[in-house]
């Protein structure tokens, strides 16, 4: 047990847990946000991705002891009333079927966005490629990026 | 007029309708699943009932309230509770005018509703529902009269009513639910569900850990999630597994054919008249498809509560009642001693996982009274554990006379589709009935004898064959636990059909389409047909050097009785590699009165996208102790970037009955990606996944 500080989604908070506890936990079950997702534990689906700084990290392979900079979540990102463009959009357009994979592909979307912010559908597909949807929502998915895109 | 399924079985309306101040709240014993049926099922109430829809609430799944209506499966949930509840709606509507008719003391004609409220034509008057009724529900028992209001679909798009929470942080899936002193719960099992736990030296509890053992049902609990997936795994590499020798799997597809379990398929419906044989044929051929998971994004988990003699259960089962008794049934209480409340988790496409955490969370629940347990599988129980789509293989022998196919036979050989849970005696399809001290033991398969039911959905082509002979053999085996996945028996069914009509209009040199229509009486189907090959006709492939460029057409009817869809797509295949990659598709369907156009669109893209993940990547792979596709690298799924373009051209019939459209495009999907592929190598590959690999293989073979 140690005591931890950390900011989260622009506030600070304190957290007393083993360092060796995964991001993820600490997220969801000691900050209670809902957002990060649990889908593999291997890297592999992108449903827990969030952003440390400006690199987007697996919460659920990432040790809450090894986080150095600001995390950020879809909380961090806008909200029901004032949702972020993004968000928005992906309202817009009914773009997810059952919607488990959004949260992590919004935050991978927002980290792209930051850093092209007209991008194309071959850009948006690429950096999608980390996360998996099971119910074939994938173009709506693109659509509501590139729409966000045009929007912002 | 004869009521709808779901109506007959639950006449009262105020089962499906209830009036709170100035709001409705409707009731549906259907589930959401991702395939937004909560907003399709209160768009048709707003409709019916001029009602904002803003104001109108879903409660759906729980076994104690609403409607029982069994499970939310076989894409029927638009047809029989669309329909039910439209007829509710429509009753509902009939009663508040004629109350309102009393109280104004005007003639029915003179009233109207707009925005919720009852409004007189010449009048400034109004009247609310809430007002009307006096705080009185509506208990009066549907009559089948009032008839509903007709319209054609609205291209507006409805907004999906739990999107919204979904993408801003909501409490939207089962693992966010806030209940009081939650414990978190993990289950160790061995690498298949046959394997049995020897050595089992419980933790030291004080690890802060307790270890619950029932026999072979083995779990843990935690305060603290990380402690309780540590303990999972500490105990799973501590135990010694082992697996009856008889339960060893042995390679390939091929022992499917050993069985004596053949019923003769007549009009879509099995029987028991005797199989004739197969004469001599001028084109035969065999197709298959390998074991397939359901692959939820997010493993299965439950919340269980054991207090005062009652177990409360939260899952995202597909049928919230059939889990109750099942449960009841397992753990030898009564079904009113177990509420079953449905909480969403990701999508589940067919019986995964769900059903089987709910029983292990139960388990685990019953051993501590009043501390409520979230029991959450890891990635690696889903894969392994969850029951999977059934293998199948497909003999078709057809004989053509001047052009037309004159005779159609089919042997297909698969496992059960059906492995669900439900209130059964002495039996029990969930895993840990079998592990648990009061063991039950597995049900044994018995063929489906139900119209379109299992392995021989879709066998029957819509097409007219003058003689044909379609059997249906099951294989019983249960060393691969399988049962229902999208589509069931019709990916395999309509894959084998759709890529033997282009073999024989290959045979034929006719053009594909039009060999189809050669043998299409329905006009429906005739229709998406020729508007799919005119639509696709505007298309223009982009060539690219070192790449074959193809297209492939396929129709069905699902069930021949549902939505019809026809396919046609664009891909180009790697000339050195022999990869597929697609392009582009191009899909029209007529699902009869559309409900929600945006909602239909999403349906089928996202049934075609999935099997084409299905057909061109996907199989579980086994070695001699179970299954070693146990992540995403060892059982991968089509990517983002793999991902073609899709255009959607919808034929609404708004006089029509509503078409269930959730399972039209799996069938028609995998053949149509064959036929391309034929298409642009000459290489025809009857066995899915269609890889490089089987390309390559059959390539060596033609």
């Amino acid at each position: 047990m140690k005591t931890l500080n950390l900011i989260v989604n622009r506030r600070e908070v304190s957290v007393a847990i083993d360092p060796k506890t995964p991001l993820l936990d600490v997220l969801r079950n000691e900050l209670d946000l809902a957002s990060p997702r649990f889908g593999c534990g291997e890297e592999q689906c992108g449903a827990c991705r969030v952003k440390v700084g400006s690199h987007l990290m697996y919460a659920c392979t990432t040790t809450v002891g090894e986080v150095q900079d600001a995390v950020t979540t879809v909380e961090g990102l806008g909200t029901l009333e004032t949702p972020h463009p993004l968000q928005q959009a992906f309202m817009d357009l009914n773009a997810g079927q059952c919607g488990y994979c959004l949260s992590g592909i919004l935050v991978t979307a927002s980290a792209l966005l930051n850093a092209n912010p007209a991008p194309s559908r071959s850009d948006v597909m690429a950096a999608l490629d980390a996360h998996l949807c099971r119910c074939g929502a994938h173009n709506r998915i693109i659509n509501a990026i590139l729409k966000a895109a045009e929007d912002s | 007029m004869t009521l709808p399924s779901s109506l007959q079985h639950n006449p009262r309306l105020s089962t499906w309708i209830l009036i709170e101040n100035d709001r409705l709240i409707v009731q549906t014993g259907k589930v959401e699943l991702g395939q937004g049926i909560k907003t399709a099922i209160a768009s048709i109430v707003a409709f019916e009932l001029d009602f904002p829809i803003s104001r109108i609430d879903l409660v759906s799944g729980r076994t104690s309230e609403g409607p029982e209506e069994g499970i939310t499966a076989g894409s029927m949930s638009i047809e029989t509770t669309g329909a039910s509840v439209r007829q509710a709606a429509a009753e509902v509507r009939c009663h508040l005018i004629n109350l309102a008719s009393q109280h104004l003391q005007v003639e029915r004609d003179a009233l109207y509703i707009e925005q919720g409220l009852v409004k007189q034509h010449r009048g400034n008057e109004s009247l609310s529902f809430s007002e009307l009724l006096n705080g009185k529900q509506i208990d009066m028992e549907a009559t089948g009269e009032p008839a509903p209001k007709i319209a054609a679909a609205s291209e507006t798009l409805l907004a999906r009513i739990d999107l919204p929470g979904k993408l801003t942080g909501g409490r939207s899936f089962l693992q966010d639910l806030q209940i009081p002193n939650l414990q978190h719960g993990r289950i160790v099992r061995g690498p298949s569900i046959h394997h049995r736990p020897t050595h089992v030296r419980p933790l030291d509890t004080s690890l802060g850990v307790v270890t619950i053992q029932d026999r072979d049902f083995i779990g843990v609990i935690g305060r603290n999630e990380n402690q309780a997936r540590s303990a999972r795994q500490h105990l799973q590499d501590a135990i010694t597994w082992q697996l009856d020798p008889s339960l060893e799997l042995t390679d390939g597809t091929d022992w499917l054919r050993e069985t004596d379990i053949g019923l003769l398929v007549v009009d879509g419906t099995p029987g028991d008249e005797p199989i004739p044989d197969v004469p001599p044929c001028h084109f035969r051929a065999t197709y298959t498809k390998p074991w397939h998971m359901h692959g939820s994004i997010s493993p299965s988990a439950a919340i269980a509560l054991w207090e005062d003699n009652h177990l409360t259960i939260y899952s995202h089962a597909q049928g919230p009642s059939l889990l109750r008794d099942a449960i009841a049934g397992a753990l030898s209480l009564t079904r009113d001693q177990v509420t079953v409340i449905h909480a969403e988790n990701a999508g589940c496409y067919g019986h995964n996982g769900a059903d089987d955490a709910a029983m292990d969370a139960a388990l685990l629940a019953i051993n501590v009274p009043g501390t409520p347990i979230l029991l959450k599988w890891e990635r690696e129980d889903e894969q392994r554990f969850e029951p999977y789509s059934p293998a199948t293989v497909i003999d078709v022998a057809t004989n053509i006379d001047h052009g037309r196919v004159q005779y159609w036979s089919a042997d297909i050989y698969s496992q059960t589709h059906s492995g669900r849970p439900f209130g059964m005696q002495g039996a029990s399809n969930l895993i840990a009935a079998w592990e648990q001290a009061k063991a039950l033991p597995r049900p044994i398969p018995q063929p489906g004898r139900g119209n379109h039911s299992g392995i021989h959905r879709n066998a029957d082509p819509l097409y007219r064959f003058p003689d044909r002979r379609i059997v249906k053999h099951l294989h019983r085996d249960q060393r691969i636990r399988t049962s229902s996945t999208r589509g069931l028996g019709a990916y395999a069914n309509v894959f084998a059909i759709e890529s033997a009509m282009d073999e024989l209009a290959s045979m034929e040199n006719v053009d594909p389409v039009a060999f189809r229509l050669k043998h299409l009486a329905d006009k429906r189907a005739r229709a998406v047909l020729n508007r799919c090959a005119d639509l696709a006709s505007r298309h223009l492939p982009k060539p690219r050097d070192g790449y074959k460029t193809g297209y492939g057409f396929a129709f069905a009817q699902y069930k021949n009785r549902q939505t019809y869809a026809a396919l046609c797509v664009f891909l180009q295949v790697n000339e050195k590699t022999l990869a597929t990659e697609l392009d582009h598709a191009v899909i029209v369907a007529d699902a009869g009165r559309v409900v929600d156009p945006d909602g239909l669109r999403n349906q089928l893209e996202g049934g075609f996208i999935q099997s084409a993940s299905w057909s061109l990547k996907e199989a579980v792979t086994f070695d001699r102790y179970g299954t070693t596709s146990t992540n995403w690298d060892s059982y991968p799924i089509l990517k983002f970037s793999e991902i073609p373009t899709v255009c959607i051209d919808l034929i609404d019939n708004p006089k029509l009955p509503s078409l269930g459209a959730g399972e039209a495009l799996h069938g028609p999907t995998p053949a149509a990606i064959a036929n391309a592929i034929a298409h642009a190598t000459g290489i025809r590959v009857r066995q899915i996944p269609l890889t490089s690999d089987a390309t390559r293989r059959a390539g060596l073979q033609d």
